[in-house]
C-alpha cells in the first residue's frame, strides 16, 4: 500500500532519474561478466581483430578445448572440490556443537568467542601462514591437500561458529524446555527437536564455507607448489603467463568455468547468507 | 547441575554441555591462537627459509630495519591510498543505490540477482575479468573510448599514472554489493512511519535523510565501512592478478610486499615483522572505531 501510494507521489523526473541511475549501476555490475563471456566464446583470429565486438562473430568452444590442453583444470576443479568440500564440514562439524552451547550462555566465554570473531576477520593473513607453513613443514603437509584443508578449517571456524549461534537462537529456548517435560533426555531433544529447525542453518553455514574454500587464493598459493596439487584458482593464475602476455580466449573460458560452481551456489543461499552473515559481520 | 537442571534453568545449558564446546575451541585455540603468537614471535627472530644454522632472537633488529625500509613504507603507503579510496567512494555509491533500490522500482530483482556476480566470484577470477576489461588492445574501455573519439590505446594496468586508480575501480566493483545488501538491510529496518510523518511536517529530501535515515542506518553505515577500511588493507588476491604490484610497485600492497618478502625471499622474521606492523595499524583503525560508536550520539 504504501510503496503504492509512494509511486504515484513521486515526480516523473525524479522517477527518471532514479532509473536511469539504475541502469548505470546495472551496466557498470553486468559489463565485464559479460565481456568475459564474450572473450570466452571468440575465435583467435576475433581477439586479435582492431575493433573486438561484443557478440562473437564466429562463436567458438575452441578456447574451452585449449584451456584443458593448456593447464591441468580438471585435476584442479578436483583439488579445489576436495578441499573445499572437506574444509565445509569438518568446520560446520566442529562448529555446530560449540555454537549451540555459546548461544545459550552469555557468559563471558561467548563474549570471548565473539570478539575473536572480529579480531580473526581483521588480520594480515601473513602472519599467521609463515608459522602455519613452517608447522605444516615439520608434519611434512606443505604442497598437500590435507594441509590446506587444515588451515581452512582453521580459517572458516570463527565465522562458521558465528553463523551458527545466530540461527541456535533463532530456535526457541521453550521448545527444549516442553521436550525436557515431556521427559526426552538433551541428547534426544537436540537430535529430534532442535536439530530439524536447525538443518537450514546449517546447510547455510557449510555452503559458505565451501564457497570461501573454493574462492579462497592465498593460502593455496602459499601452500601448494607442484600443478598436480594446485586447486583452481591457483591454476587459473598460470593461463597469465609472464609478464602478463596471456592467451585471452583460454584464460576466459577457464576464468568462466571456475566461477560457476560458485555462482549456483551463491544464488541458492544468497537470502541465508545476506541474513546471517551480515547480522554477523555488521552488529558487533 | 545434573541433567535434569536444565529443564527450568532454560538459557543454561549444564555443565556436560562444555563438552560440546572443546570440539571446537581446543583446534580454535591451538591452531589459531597459536599460530598467530608463533607469528609475533618469530618477528624477533632472524628466521629463514632453507635455513641450517639455528635460528637466532634478534629482539628488535626486524622492527628497526622495517623503520628504515623506504619499499615498505611506501607500500604502506600505496596500502592506505587504496584502502581509502576504495572504500570511501564504494560506500557513497553503495549508499545512493542502497536508497535507489529501497524506492519502488521495477527491475531491482535484476539488480539483486546480478549483485551476485561480483560477490560470489573468487577474487582471482575479478581479477581475470578486469585485465580482459583494461586490455590495451582487446579489452572492452579502449574500445569503447575510440569508438567515442576519445584516445583507445592507453595501456591502463601498466601505466604508472593510471595502474592505481585502475586498481582502485575494480576494488570498488568488487565490494560494492555486500557494502549495498548492508545498507539495504539498514534501511529497510527503518519505520515507514517516521518518513511519512516528516514528509507531511514538509521537510524535503535531504532533510528527512538527515533527521529520519541517516540516524538509522548509521551504526551499519559506520561497521561495514570499518571492515572495508580493514579487509581492503589486507587484501592480496585482486592486486596480485591484476598488476602483481606493478608497475615500479606503484601498486605494491603491504600483503603483497610482505609476501614476497616470505615466499621469494624466504626472509620469514622480517616478512612477520611487517605483519605486526599491519596489525598494529589495523588496531588503531579498530580502535578509533570502537571509541567512535561507544561515544554515540549524531553527527
Amino acid at each position: 500500500m504504501g510503496p503504492a501510494r509512494s509511486r504515484s507521489r513521486t515526480p516523473r523526473g525524479v522517477r527518471a532519474a532514479q532509473y536511469t541511475a539504475l541502469a548505470g549501476y546495472l551496466a557498470f555490475l553486468a559489463f565485464p561478466f559479460l565481456w568475459l563471456l564474450s572473450t570466452a566464446f571468440k575465435p583467435a583470429r576475433e581477439l586479435g581483430s582492431l575493433h573486438p565486438t561484443w557478440i562473437p562473430e564466429d562463436p567458438t568452444l575452441g578456447n574451452f578445448r585449449q584451456a584443458f590442453a593448456e593447464q591441468p583444470l580438471a585435476q584442479a576443479a578436483l583439488n579445489s572440490l576436495v578441499a573445499a568440500v572437506c574444509a565445509a564440514v569438518l568446520a560446520v562439524a566442529l562448529a555446530t556443537p560449540t555454537a549451540f552451547v555459546l548461544a545459550r550462555r552469555r557468559g563471558r566465554l561467548a563474549t570471548a568467542a565473539t570478539g575473536w570473531v572480529v579480531i580473526s576477520q581483521a588480520f594480515p593473513f601473513v602472519l599467521v601462514i609463515i608459522p602455519l607453513f613452517l608447522v605444516l613443514k615439520n608434519l611434512h603437509l606443505v604442497n598437500s591437500l590435507p594441509g590446506l584443508i587444515l588451515v581452512y578449517v582453521v580459517w572458516s571456524l570463527p565465522f562458521a561458529l558465528w553463523m551458527l549461534v545466530g540461527y541456535v537462537r533463532a530456535v526457541p529456548p521453550e521448545l527444549e524446555e516442553a521436550a525436557a517435560m515431556d521427559g526426552a533426555g538433551r541428547l534426544r531433544t537436540l537430535v529430534s527437536v532442535v536439530a530439524p529447525l536447525l538443518a537450514p542453518g546449517i546447510v547455510a553455514t557449510a555452503l559458505f564455507a565451501f564457497i570461501t574454500a573454493w574462492n579462497e587464493f592465498f593460502f593455496a598459493l602459499v601452500l601448494l607448489k607442484t600443478p598436480e596439487k594446485q586447486t583452481l584458482p591457483v591454476v587459473l593464475t598460470h593461463f597469465l603467463g609472464a609478464e602478463g602476455a596471456a592467451d585471452l580466449g583460454p584464460l576466459a573460458a577457464a576464468a568462466f568455468l571456475a566461477t560457476l560452481p560458485s555462482l549456483v551456489v551463491f544464488a541458492v543461499i544468497q537470502k541465508r547468507i545476506t541474513g546471517g552473515m551480515l547480522a554477523g559481520a555488521v552488529k558487533s | 547441575m545434573t541433567a535434569a537442571a536444565p529443564a527450568h534453568t532454560g538459557r543454561r545449558a549444564g555443565h556436560g554441555a562444555w563438552f560440546l564446546v572443546l570440539p571446537a575451541l581446543i583446534p580454535i585455540l591451538l591452531l589459531s591462537l597459536g599460530p598467530l603468537l608463533y607469528g609475533v614471535s618469530l618477528a624477533f627472530t632472524d628466521a629463514q627459509s632453507g635455513r641450517t644454522s639455528p635460528t637466532q632472537w634478534v629482539g628488535m633488529l626486524n622492527f628497526q630495519d622495517l623503520l628504515h625500509d623506504r619499499l615498505f613504507w611506501e607500500s604502506f603507503r600505496i596500502g592506505l591510498l587504496w584502502a581509502v579510496g576504495v572504500t570511501v567512494p564504494q560506500f557513497l555509491l553503495a549508499l545512493g543505490l542502497a536508497l535507489l533500490l529501497n524506492q519502488n522500482l521495477r527491475f531491482r530483482w535484476l539488480a539483486r540477482s546480478l549483485a551476485i556476480i561480483p560477490w560470489a566470484m573468487p577474487e582471482v577470477v575479478v581479477g581475470i575479468l578486469w585485465r580482459l576489461v583494461y586490455h590495451p588492445d582487446a579489452g572492452v574501455l579502449n574500445e569503447t573510448l575510440s569508438g567515442l573519439g576519445l584516445a583507445g590505446d592507453t595501456d591502463w594496468l601498466s601505466g604508472l599514472a593510471t595502474a592505481l586508480p585502475a586498481v582502485v575501480v575494480v576494488g570498488i566493483w568488487a565490494g560494492m554489493p555486500q557494502t549495498t545488501v548492508a545498507l539495504l538491510a539498514g534501511l529497510q529496518n527503518t519505520p515507514h512511519e517516521l518518513h511519512e510523518a516528516a514528509a507531511l511536517d514538509g521537510a524535503g529530501a535531504w532533510r528527512r535523510f538527515r533527521a529520519v535515515t541517516w540516524p538509522a542506518i548509521r551504526p551499519v553505515a559506520l561497521s561495514i565501512s570499518a571492515l572495508n577500511l580493514i579487509w581492503n588493507f589486507n587484501s592480496f588476491a585482486l592486486v596480485y592478478v591484476l598488476t602483481n604490484g606493478g608497475p615500479g610497485g606503484r601498486t605494491r600492497l603491504p600483503m603483497l610486499f610482505a609476501y614476497e618478502e616470505a615466499f621469494r625471499y624466504g626472509q620469514f622474521g622480517y616478512a612477520a615483522a611487517m605483519g605486526c606492523v599491519m596489525v598494529a595499524v589495523i588496531s588503531v583503525l579498530l580502535a578509533v572505531y570502537l571509541a567512535g560508536r561507544l561515544r554515540g550520539g549524531d553527527t
